[in-house]
């Protein structure tokens, strides 16, 4: 997107590849309809009218093989964890994960006595965004989506 | 235009088909060219919402489901024919120049559903609406406690009387209540539970 120029006279616009794959991957983030705690709740409201996630190209896919971001929206246990890993690694390249709140960061309340969660989800599998909060508002979710879609400005093929 | 046309109505269809397919197949190489390609055992073994998947898919199922659809079938093709009839059944204009249009648009319907209802009781006949019951298996016990136990408390239910509701008892229960509690003031309860709170010391 930055590196695009417009032609002032022209109607022509000169892009790199990188680029324009970027642009349309961080412009249409789909992620997996996958709530696992209170931390969906917030993720539902911000993906409704309120809040209107869509706005961003956000919009929920019931299969992982539709998915670009599988969003950790809540505790995740050991029983969980082993769903989590197989939805991330059924979910097709590029693949992001967004650990919402505080249970997924690192295991948020029951991170010292909880003997049934995992202490973060980033041990299972790889986080590129985490938003904190216990549950994070929606603006906290969006400026999480925003700052993945920053990232993914910066990839190249 | 009274040059002689190059390309036919047809040929357009045929330019437009290929153009078609050309862009479609085009989209498909692009994709297949830039998309990253990683397949593993685990993406593609079959989707079930994140469980191992487990079995074989093909179920199996009763074939009196078989003789069911055919019965909905035969309903629903009877619909398909009464929707049109209905429409003009009641014309004015069909009425107007043939008064027994009515009458022998309606003795067909019958007819026609005579035929069907003819159907359906043939099949009703053969036994075939009959769906298969279960049969369950009521465990038997052996006890211990005799029978007269359960008639005591039926026949202690069936005595339940609801009792007449007026203010007047309400009031009377109540005033010896209050007066004997204000005789003896019991004191405040003692606290039983004391909450003490418990610093982690070396967590």
């Amino acid at each position: 997107m930055s590196n695009e120029t417009i032609n002032p006279g022209g109607d022509v616009i000169v892009t790199k590849l990188d680029d324009l794959l970027n642009w349309a991957r961080l412009s249409s983030l789909w992620p997996l309809s996958f709530g696992i705690a209170c931390c969906a709740i917030e993720m539902m409201g911000s993906m409704a009218s309120t809040y209107d996630l869509d706005r961003l190209g956000v919009f929920p896919r019931p299969s992982a093989r539709q998915a670009d971001v599988i969003i950790i929206a809540g505790t995740v246990t050991f029983k969980m964890a082993e769903r989590i890993k197989r939805l991330y690694e059924q979910m097709p390249e590029p693949k992001y994960v967004i650990s919402m709140g505080s249970c997924s960061n690192c295991g948020g309340p029951y991170w010292q006595h909880g003997y049934h969660v995992v202490k973060g989800v980033d041990r299972v599998i790889p986080v590129d965004i985490y938003v904190q909060g216990c549950p994070p508002r929606p603006e906290a979710l969006i400026g999480g989506i925003l700052e993945l879609q920053k990232k993914i400005t910066g990839e190249s093929i | 235009m009274g040059e002689v046309e190059q390309i036919s109505e047809f040929g357009k269809i045929l330019i437009f088909l290929i153009t078609g397919f050309v862009l479609v197949g085009f989209t498909f190489f692009l994709s297949k060219l830039i998309a990253p390609n990683n397949p593993t055992p685990e993406k593609l073994t079959s989707y079930e919402c994140g469980e191992e998947p487990e079995g074989n898919s093909w179920m199996q199922f009763n074939p009196k489901f078989y003789v069911i659809a055919l019965i909905f079938l035969l309903f629903d093709v009877e619909m398909v024919f009464i929707f049109p009839w209905a429409t003009v059944f009641g014309n004015h204009d069909i009425i107007k120049a043939e008064p027994l249009w009515g009458w022998f648009s309606l003795a067909e319907m019958f007819i026609f559903i005579g035929i069907l209802i003819l159907g359906l009781v043939y099949v009703w006949v053969k036994g075939d609406l009959d769906w298969i019951k279960a049969k369950p298996i009521i465990p038997t016990v052996d006890t211990n406690i005799p029978q007269s136990l359960y008639d005591k408390v039926n026949q202690q239910q069936a005595a339940y009387k609801v009792k007449a509701f007026t203010l007047e008892t309400v009031f009377e229960n109540k005033t010896p209540a209050t007066a004997t509690s204000t005789e003896t003031t019991n004191p405040a309860p003692a606290m039983r539970f004391k909450p003490s709170f418990k610093k982690p010391a070396n967590e």
